[in-house]
Order: structure tokens, then C-alpha cells, then sequence
């Protein structure tokens, strides 16, 4: 037999084949659940109420994406970076000062669809530039990189007054109004974040098997046998950065106009270590574990404290339980919340089997 | 006779793989000293020497993983000493690992896929393979021809270690390959293994050369036409296999200890 010349293999693209790779390409597809949180988180409006659909859903969607970037990065790329939130924040500040604000000397007053997709570019190429800054470092490096570019940024938006307004920050940023319709309006924004959020969702599970996706996930597992097949392993990585950014920067564009201001606060060291805490908790080896980890989050910094007054605690000590949950879920699980989901559905199918066998028995 | 050492020393302006004068130092260790080897395009090629004689040192150099510390390295001409190893691997030089360097989160159809979109165009695409991607078809066929068919959809971590070895095989046969480097393909593969590595090894297309490190004797000199000796990081000895075997300083130094 003829190596490399045998190209009589053309195996019949039957629709059954076409059907199965169909379903390995999207397996949420198949999955009952999935549809089921699909269709409560469209008809979300009817269920919840303003402070719901944003303060919660909408918060969980947003903080969801920038998580996600890391995810995808973390997940695929093996890279952890702790710039992620920065990214974010970065392209929240260029919407406030390119778009309009009630700080007019600062913004340019800029129409929102010229301010959103320049905020975009221009973090996607802070995100690129600082990506490049990291990959030539590996695994702990690469978080000191990283956390120390996130710092950098918070301390120069801090002491900038000219571009960021130091610490008081940009308010009364505009959004979007057009076609009638005020997007900041709860119904109409938790809609744009939710398809903001389905789009990166599918968006990063979709190039995750694509050749870009496929060859960043060999980079991961064997960045020497990648050079050795001809891929220019740094130059993927750098190109993972730019997507992630890209993909972290629509979530800062969407939380700059949840909250309609911006601030230095909102980069601060710690919220760049909370995306960590986010993406971990959540599991960061497939792209819906940031949004579970997102939404506990959110939920425990909402209502901890409630719960702790209740208990005649402290309400600030919410973040212990944050901790105290990052903790117990990393002690536990090597892959967050997903990862405790897969080892209980392994254990319950384990169950069934034996107790089917036993009855055969 | 002697037509194929003038071969092996002749200095080859049509030659596959050239080095000059190649030597890597690690620190004050020399693991290559002043190697020079020719080697003609689809020449098939052994590599002999005992641990630590620099064989895979040279493959390293080679293909760029280390760079050489001082001399050059030309293939098919061009000079690729200060290339990456991407850039040689482009230009159709391969290479396999002694010990299998594969995604063991990834299909064996997957790393097959990605060894043969590394050497064409498209590395970065978004967009995923369609049913009729030329690229899905090459992969099939390559892993039809390691016999990988039947665990195509497998991840490589649950393989046997002889499919894995095979795989690594497909891996450096991916794209339109001019000179492979095989470092130790058979080892631990079993007697019925070995049978089928030769049989590919020798079923290769004539314009392919190859280097291959092997320790056993009896897959290397079936299936080359010269043999390199090495020793201490250096050239010791280059010949057809039949003198290489039958050279007494040779017998002593490596061929003594397994054929006796």
C-alpha cells in the first residue's frame, strides 16, 4: 500500500455521519436542560422584575462574558489572566470618553455606534498588546504579567485626570437610543445582554472546535510538538489575547452602560481577582461554566449580606462566604461547579448500572 | 562500493539536509562537536550510537527545537540555522519523538487534523471544517494508513502505546513531507508492530528521505542505504550497513554488547 497516495478513502458523507457530527459540534442541542435554561432566560422579563433581570440576570450575563474571556484563555490557551476585567474596564472608559457623559470636557461626545465598536478596537488592542507582553512568560508569570497590567491600569486611572478623570471617574454616561426604543430600559437592555452573552456563548464553543480553536488547545497540551507541526505557537497564543479581548470588551461596553459610570473602582485589583474567583468557581473547561460561577456570585454578594445581618453578622463579611465557597468548591472539584455536576451525574449513572446489574444478577 | 561513501562526503549542492560544522553546547558539555553530514534527497538514512552519543541532540538541532551553538544547517539549499521550527517544518522537514510528544486531550483524528492544517494555509481560521474540507479528507486518509481508523474518535490519552507510536508516525507524514526525522519509531513496539513500521517506513514515496535513530539493528539496516556512527557528539563512522556492521572498531564500541 502506497502511503500518502491512497486517496480512494472518500468515506460517503452518509446523513447519519453528517447528523452525528452535527451533534458532537453542538451538544447543547440535544440537551433538555439546556433548552429549558434557554427558554427561562427569554421569557425572563415575565418572570422577574426590574431589579431581578438587571441587578441579577443582567450583572450575571455581564460579569458571565468578561469571565468567559478568561475561560477561554484559561480553558483552551492554559493561559491564566488576571488582565481580563481591565480589558473590560478599558473599553467602558473609551465609550465614556469617546461616546457623551456629564462629563463633557473629558468626552468627545461621540454617537454611540462610533464610541462602541472604537472602544472595541481599541481594547481589543490593549488586550493583543498585553497579551504579547505575556506570552513570552509561562504559567505563574503570566498571572504576575497580567496582575501587574491590571494594577498598572488601576493606579494610572487613579492619577489620570486628562483621559479618565481620576478617582471620581466618568458619570452620567449615555446609552444608546434609537429606533424608539432606550436600550438602558431594563426589558430592552436585559435582551441585548442576554444576546450579547448567547453570542460570545456559541461564538467560543463554536471556535473551540474550529482549526484556530483546535490548534490553541494543542498549543495548551504541547507548545513543542505544535512548532514541530508548523504553527507558530506565540503568534497563537497573541491571537487568543485579541479574541478574548475582543470578546471581554463587549462585556465592559455593557457594563458601562448597565451602570452608566465608570470609575476606577470598577478596575480595581480586587474586581480583576473576583473574574478569577468567577471563572474557577464556575469551571473553566467549558464555556457555560463562567456564567455559573457568574451567578453565584452575584447571588452571594447580593444577598449574603442579608443573610449574614439575619445571623447578627457582620453584612460586609460577605466575601468570606465568597472565599469560604471558592474554597470548598476548589478543595472538591478540580473543575468548579461544572466539575461537581459531572462527578455526581457519573456517580448516579455508576449507581444505576450496578443496581441494574444487580437485578440481572 | 566506494560510490556510496564518495556520496556521503561529497559536498551536495543538490543536497536534502547539510550540516556544517554543527556543535551544541549545554553549558560546558559539548553534545555535538563539529558534525558535518550530507545527506542526498530521499536518501534513507541510520543514525547508531550509544546513549548520550548526540543523536537526538542533532534532531533537535535540526529541526531548530535547539538551535546549534556554532555551524550550519542547509535543507534542500536554503539556510535554515537561525529559522524556528515552524519555518523548517513548512519547508517539508518532519520530525517524530522518541518519546511520543501527542494531545492526549484530543481525537486521534483531531491531532492527525492538526499536524495537516500546521503545513497549509488557514492556521488561524474561525470557521470549523465542513464535510468536504480537503483537509478533513487528507486526515482520513493518514489515519487509515496507520491503521488508526477503528479509534479515530478516541482520545489519544486511552490509545495503546503502539497506536500511539503510530500516530506520532502520522503526525510527521502530514502536508507534503521532503525528509523526515524518526527518532526511535520501534521502541517498545512489539515483534507484529515492528513488521508494520517497516512495512510503512519502506512503502514511503522514493523522493522522501529520512534519517531514523533505532537501537534494533534489525528494523534500522532493513530499511536504510547508509548508516551514520555516533560517538561522544561526534561522526565516528559512515558507511552502507554492511561495512558499518562488519567494522570491527565498530563491533566493539556498540554492535558487541547486542549481538553476541
Amino acid at each position: 500500500m502506497s502511503l500518502l497516495q491512497s486517496t480512494q478513502l472518500r468515506a460517503e458523507p452518509t446523513a447519519a455521519a453528517a447528523r452525528r457530527a452535527f451533534i458532537r459540534a453542538w451538544p447543547e442541542l440535544q440537551n433538555p436542560a439546556a433548552w429549558l435554561v434557554a427558554l427561562i432566560l427569554v421569557i425572563m422579563p415575565v418572570i422577574a422584575n426590574g431589579f431581578f433581570l438587571i441587578e441579577i440576570f443582567g450583572t450575571t450575563l455581564i460579569l458571565g462574558i468578561i469571565a468567559l474571556s478568561l475561560m477561554f484563555l484559561a480553558g483552551y490557551g492554559g493561559m491564566v489572566s488576571l488582565m481580563q476585567l481591565t480589558i473590560a474596564g478599558f473599553a467602558g472608559y473609551m465609550v465614556a470618553v469617546f461616546g457623551m457623559s456629564g462629563n463633557a470636557n473629558i468626552s468627545l461626545g461621540w454617537p454611540w455606534w462610533l464610541a462602541t465598536p472604537m472602544a472595541l478596537a481599541l481594547a481589543t488592542l490593549f488586550g493583543t498588546l498585553g497579551g504579547a507582553l505575556a506570552v513570552r512568560t509561562e504559567g505563574i508569570y503570566t498571572i504576575m504579567i497580567t496582575l501587574a497590567i491590571g494594577a498598572a491600569f488601576y493606579y494610572f486611572t487613579n492619577q489620570n485626570w486628562a483621559i479618565f478623570n481620576g478617582h471620581t471617574g466618568i458619570n452620567t454616561v449615555a446609552t444608546p437610543n434609537f429606533w424608539g426604543v432606550d436600550w438602558r430600559a431594563d426589558i430592552a437592555f436585559y435582551y441585548v445582554t442576554l444576546g450579547v452573552a448567547a453570542t460570545c456563548y456559541f461564538a467560543v464553543q463554536y471556535v473551540s472546535r474550529a482549526p484556530f480553536g483546535l490548534a490553541l488547545q494543542g498549543v495548551r497540551d504541547n507548545p513543542r510538538r505544535m512548532a514541530a507541526l508548523g504553527f507558530n505557537t506565540n503568534a497563537h497564543r497573541i491571537a487568543a489575547y485579541a479574541f478574548a479581548a475582543f470578546i471581554a470588551a463587549l462585556g465592559g461596553v455593557l457594563q458601562v452602560w448597565n451602570y452608566r459610570q465608570i470609575s476606577p473602582g470598577s478596575v480595581s485589583v480586587g474586581a480583576c481577582i473576583d473574574v478569577l474567583i468567577i471563572a474557577v468557581v464556575g469551571g473553566i473547561t467549558r464555556p457555560v461554566g463562567p456564567f455559573i460561577g457568574a451567578f453565584i456570585f452575584v447571588l452571594l454578594r447580593t444577598f449574603a449580606i442579608d443573610l449574614l445581618v439575619k445571623f447578627g453578622l457582620d453584612g460586609n463579611r460577605f466575601r468570606l462566604l465568597i472565599g469560604l465557597g471558592f474554597l470548598a468548591i476548589v478543595f472538591w472539584s478540580s473543575d468548579g461547579v461544572i466539575g461537581l455536576w459531572d462527578q455526581w451525574r457519573r456517580s448516579g449513572k455508576a449507581a444505576t448500572t450496578r443496581s441494574g446489574g444487580g437485578r440481572h444478577g | 562500493m566506494d560510490s556510496v561513501a564518495q556520496r556521503l562526503s561529497a559536498v551536495g549542492a543538490g543536497a536534502a539536509l547539510e550540516l556544517r560544522g554543527v556543535t551544541r553546547l549545554f553549558g560546558a558539555l559539548a553534545a555535538l562537536t563539529d558534525v558535518t553530514i550530507t545527506v542526498r534527497p530521499g536518501e534513507r538514512r541510520a543514525v547508531l550510537g550509544s546513549n548520550g552519543a548526540g543523536k537526538t541532540t542533532l534532531f533537535n538541532c535540526i529541526t531548530g527545537d535547539f538551535p546549534p551553538s556554532s555551524g550550519t544547517i542547509r535543507f534542500f539549499g536554503e539556510d535554515i540555522t537561525q529559522f524556528p521550527p515552524y519555518e523548517r517544518i513548512r519547508r517539508g522537514l518532519r520530525r517524530t519523538y522518541q518519546i511520543s510528544a501527542l494531545f492526549p486531550g484530543l481525537t486521534v483524528q483531531d491531532n492527525v487534523y492538526l499536524a495537516c492544517r500546521g503545513v497549509s494555509r488557514g492556521r488561524f481560521s474561525l470557521l470549523r471544517p465542513g464535510q468536504n474540507d480537503a483537509l478533513m479528507h487528507a486526515t482520513e486518509t493518514l489515519v487509515q494508513a496507520v491503521h488508526l481508523t477503528a479509534v479515530k474518535d478516541q482520545r489519544v490519552a486511552e490509545l495503546a502505546h503502539g497506536q500511539q507510536r503510530q500516530l506520532e508516525i502520522a503526525l510527521a507524514l502530514a502536508g507534503a513531507p521532503r525528509f523526515i526525522l524518526f527518532d526511535e519509531p520501534a521502541a517498545g513496539l512489539s515483534p507484529t508492530e515492528r513488521r508494520e513500521l517497516i512495512e510503512i517506513l519502506t512503502s514511503l514515496p522514493a523522493h522522501i528521505g529520512y534519517i531514523i535513530i533505532e537501537h534494533d539493528m534489525d528494523v534500522a539496516l532493513r530499511v536504510v542505504e547508509s548508516v551514520t556512527m555516533m560517538h561522544n557528539g561526534r561522526i565516528f563512522k559512515e558507511g552502507p550497513p554492511r561495512e558499518i556492521e562488519s567494522d570491527p572498531e565498530v563491533q566493539e564500541l556498540y554492535l558487541g554488547a547486542g549481538h553476541e
